[in-house]
């Protein structure tokens, strides 16, 4: 049951060939076995996911259940779940219980799907491998002296592992197509806007997006046919129409038109994932699909734009962690300012000071206009790139990160570990969707083909993921997990 | 050295909106602490801000009621800084684009003129919490119940030169953020508050001096206050040949002085940055038409109405435009008796004396503007004269809930206008007082103007009040002088 995507797993429980319980209580005992090698679960609710399978199963048998009823997931532990530890993988954190529920939590929960638990994450999604987490470091099920990717490494991985068919993570740079690509699973970023961010940890707010990481573009479909829309709640949520992403999937992609960015396929890119994402470009060719050279010239510029907006909005966004209302609290302040500097100083990782350092630093007087306010013009150039190449392609295509996983530990400098978002990163300052798909492996280690598309194009790139997803079948390798 | 006061104010209104401006929590004061706080004004991980489409609306009603400009587009940045009784670590203000551009507002003098202040903008921002410091032995407490309540910051050029101009100013907010219904401007409440910009400059200089700022002045006399001793403060500096600290004071009034909070070198770098949670503010023209079509009647156009068609002096029109519950208690009393005149001499005389020794505004007046009203029309009618009203009128302030006219009726203080029954009493004065008539005669013509005032009292005193002296007068005079 654990190899099955979430289409079949809901064919399966409509049918009747097991109930929820049954998958999800198979689903607890593989947690309980396999995931200490692994670490993705922060938190894992299995008496609540009992009684939410107990419920589906109930709701089945009236004929009341909706297409998601009795289907586990687990969630980043960024999204707020009520009740239940919600710890952003920070010790700051580390106490706070949740009391309300996250929109995208509420409409899955709604839609009867049953949440196993919790899963591990960068801090406050700050990272690209998972190491900058309070709990730990997630381990790569296809090899664990590997890193899964982050920060979102802990969904990627227990949905690579067969833990949970599907899990949802955030992207704010990178954080579910990276992972994605390290686990070889299919992550989607929807377009800013698409779905709310209410509940959702902030990290970097005009850039964080919550999308899904499963085993396939079909299950990614599936779980946006209910996570996206307008929320009253997030005033940057965007008022307009969800069409049925799963309607379309199988659109045969004769005359789509493929950019390659040749930014993307530069120095700094592994022969071999290049070889790959080339290899799986040919095979759209074989579908019908024409493919030209296009340039996004500001390319070279979104990491530094990146490194000053995300942290200038970190900075502020974190400021709430400041032991007075809830979370970590240093014993005994002496004072006002003793309070603040040691309860910030033991509850916040080496990464988050960095990032509300660089943040503090680029928003101060003096400092604004050749950073922040500079960064913001990169920002509408990058923008302007990907307008101008999706007036020419229908999408683009070129791999989710540099290399494939990389070891524990190897990246001990931030700035290499930046260089790793390279690809992922001017995706989400432009505000467009972008999906990763299994399309490889190198030394069995995945390879994700990355495909961009313009402003709520998810559904066309979901087709796009789909239809290779048919000619091809790595997205149905899985790693080796002793049983 | 003749030294000129220079003078600039942030008022900081409360909207009075039902809810926060980024939550649904209630603004209400006075509620049991932290029970008006939503998890959005706790802050709460995840938690976003929406803002209040009602609060915009009455910014925007305050722009063009002060004939702002009112800019398309409008953003909400980050002001950051930490304290604990501001949950985000920030506030969620306005900087590099307001709601509401430059505009104008018109205030009164003593002597009756009239001055335009240039309002430099006003902004839409989020109030903080409260530290309560006392009875929690040696800790704070926090109440987050004011967290989140709409702020619009009224921010002036330095036009003003006094601190009664100042006054006049803050007067004159008042009266237009209560008379467009956007505020209780309750300053006891601190629905209104001030920060006063001072600076002293050689009469003549154009260069302006170093600036005092002093922090949330909360009612218009202590603004009056702070300022006449922030003045002196820094005249006797100058003169002894010191400079000015450019720094943040803080008034108390209990010693009636300022002292400093912090000085420039230890401000803040509250780096500002747009809010990502809010997007811009877009206003089109349609919208803020419409908000002009709910304007009310503004204190200046009411005083003008009130000087141009009824007839008051710029002083009447003046005070009675001075709230728009007391504008609007003048007019329905106005209206019930006819005349203005006389409506503007009770409700400032009789009634607002009698409300001040109680302590009380006009909205808790235990005479309402019907029975005002009357009361007064009995007086213009001549049913009553002037003495008989004063005793109706302390009736009436008992509130038993009867009408002038049942106080009229139950005391018998209807006057006598009846010629024949005034003629008689007027004959018996003259024969009950031949010493009095006989100096009367003697007199020279401008000593009898005074004289007659005697006769009169004597009649008045017969009939019991109930005779009509302006009748009285004519009568005896006629009679007297024909003994001449």
């Amino acid at each position: 049951m654990h190899d099955k995507t979430l289409a079949e797993l809901a064919r399966g429980l409509a049918a009747g060939d097991f109930s929820s319980r049954e998958l999800t209580s198979s689903l607890l005992e593989r947690v309980k076995k396999h995931d200490p090698a692994i670490n993705s679960f922060i938190t894992v609710t299995d008496e609540q996911a009992l009684k939410d399978a107990d419920a589906a199963d109930t709701l089945r048998h009236k004929g009341e259940a909706g297409i998601l009823s009795g289907l586990p997931l687990a969630y980043k532990d960024i999204f707020c779940t009520e009740g239940v530890r919600t710890s952003a993988g920070s010790k700051m954190l580390d106490n706070f219980i949740a009391p309300y529920n996250a929109t995208v939590v509420e409409k899955l929960r709604h839609a009867g799907t049953v949440s196993l638990g919790k899963t591990n994450m960068d801090e406050f999604a700050m990272g690209s491998s998972n190491e900058n987490s309070y709990y730990g470091p997630v381990k790569n099920p296809w090899n664990p002296t590997l890193v899964p990717g982050g920060s979102s490494g802990g969904s990627a991985a227990a949905v690579a592992a067969g833990l949970v068919p599907a899990a949802l993570g955030t992207d704010t740079g990178g954080s579910i197509r990276q992972p994605a690509a390290f686990c070889g699973i299919t992550g989607l970023k929807p377009t800013y806007g698409r779905v709310s961010r209410y509940g959702m940890i902030a990290y970097a707010s005009s850039l964080d997006q919550a999308g899904p990481m499963a085993r396939t573009a079909e299950d990614c479909a599936m779980l946006m046919n209910v996570m996206a829309g307008h929320d009253a709640r997030d005033s940057t949520s965007v008022a307009r129409n969800v069409p049925d992403y799963t309607q379309g999937l199988d659109k045969p992609l004769n005359g789509l038109k493929i950019g390659l960015p040749v930014e993307y396929f530069g120095d700094g890119l592994s022969p071999e994932v290049e070889t790959a994402v080339r290899e799986a470009v040919r095979v759209y060719e074989s579908l019908g699909a024409q493919v030209i050279d296009v340039s996004l010239p500001h390319t070279s510029m979104a990491i530094p734009a990146y490194y000053v907006i995300a942290p200038a909005e970190a900075s502020s966004n974190l400021s709430r962690y400041d032991g007075v209302r809830f979370g970590h609290r240093c014993d005994d302040p002496a004072d006002l300012e003793d309070l603040y500097k040691r309860t910030r100083a033991e509850g916040f990782g080496d990464e988050v000071k960095r990032r509300i350092l660089i943040g503090t630093h680029t928003l101060s007087e003096g400092f604004f206009d050749a950073y922040y306010r500079k960064a913001q013009q990169v920002r509408r150039l990058i923008r302007q790139d990907f307008l101008d190449a999706f007036s020419r392609v229908d999408v683009l295509m070129g791999p989710a990160a540099p290399t494939t996983a990389f070891e524990l530990g190897a990246k001990a400098d931030p700035v290499q570990m930046y260089l790793q978002d390279i690809y992922t990163i001017a995706i989400n300052l432009a505000g467009i969707p972008g999906i990763s798909v299994p399309a490889g492996l190198v030394d069995n280690r995945p390879v994700g083909l990355q495909i961009l598309g313009p402003h709520f194009g998810e559904a066309h790139l979901l087709n796009v993921a789909h239809v290779y997803q048919q000619a091809t079948d790595w997205h149905q390798r899985r790693p080796e997990i002793k049983e | 050295m003749q030294w000129e006061p220079v003078i600039g104010l942030e008022v900081h209104v409360q909207l009075s909106t039902c809810s926060k401006i980024f939550s649904g929590a209630s603004t209400a004061f006075g509620a049991e602490p932290n029970t008006q706080a939503c998890g959005i004004d706790l802050a709460l991980p995840g938690t976003l801000p929406v803002l209040n489409e009602n609060a915009v609306a009455m910014a925007v009603r305050f722009g063009l009621a002060i004939n702002a400009e009112i800019p398309e587009y409008s953003v909400f940045e980050r002001k950051n800084y930490f304290y604990p009784d501001l949950p985000k670590g920030y506030q969620t203000s306005q900087m590099a684009h307001p709601v509401v551009g430059r505009g104008e507002v018109d205030i009164t003098l003593g002597d009756g003129t009239i001055k335009t202040v240039r309002i430099h903008h006003a902004h839409m921002e989020e109030d903080a919490g409260k530290s309560l410091h006392e009875d929690y032995s040696g800790m704070t407490g926090i109440d987050l119940n004011r967290a989140g309540t709409p702020l619009l910051e009224i921010v002036s050029e330095p036009d003003m030169h006094s601190a009664e101009e100042a006054s006049a100013y803050i007067k004159a907010i008042h009266a237009i953020v209560t008379y467009l219904g956007i505020s209780d401007g309750n300053m006891a409440e601190g629905s209104m508050r001030c920060d006063v910009n001072v600076s002293l400059r050689p009469k003549g200089q154009e260069k302006l001096g170093t600036r005092a700022e002093i922090k949330n002045v909360n009612s218009f006399r202590f603004v009056e206050r702070a300022i006449a001793f922030e003045i002196e403060r820094q005249a006797e500096i100058l003169e002894e040949g010191g400079k000015i600290v450019q720094e943040t004071r803080l008034y108390d009034p209990d010693l009636d002085e300022t002292r400093s909070m912090r000085t420039k070198e230890e401000a803040n770098d509250y780096r500002y940055f747009p809010c990502p949670d809010l997007l811009p503010l877009m206003l089109d023209e349609a919208y803020i038409e419409h908000q002009r079509s709910l304007l009310p009647e503004l204190p200046s156009e009411k005083r003008q109405r009130f000087v141009e068609s009824l007839g008051l002096s710029t002083y009447d029109a003046n005070v009675l435009t001075g709230s728009r519950p007391l504008a609007e208690y003048f007019e329905a009393v106005q209206k019930l008796c006819g005349d203005a005149k006389m409506a503007a001499n009770w409700v400032q005389g009789d009634l607002l004396g009698r409300l001040n020794r109680d302590g009380l505004d006009i909205t808790q007046s235990p005479v309402n503007a019907e029975q005002l009203g009357g009361l007064l029309l009995r007086i213009s009618d001549d049913t009553i004269n002037g003495k008989a009203a004063k005793q109706v009128f302390a009736d009436l302030w008992e509130c038993r809930g009867e009408t002038a006219d049942e106080i009229i009726e139950s005391r018998g203080l209807k006057q006598v206008t009846d010629t024949g029954a005034i003629e008689s009493l007027c004959d018996q004065v003259i024969a009950d007082n031949p010493v009095q008539v006989t100096q009367y005669r003697e007199a020279t013509e401008d000593k009898r103007g005074k004289m007659i005032g005697f006769f009169v009292g004597q009649v008045m005193k017969a009939s019991r009040g109930t005779a009509n002296p302006p009748q009285v007068n004519a009568m005896l005079k006629e009679k007297l002088d024909a003994l001449l």
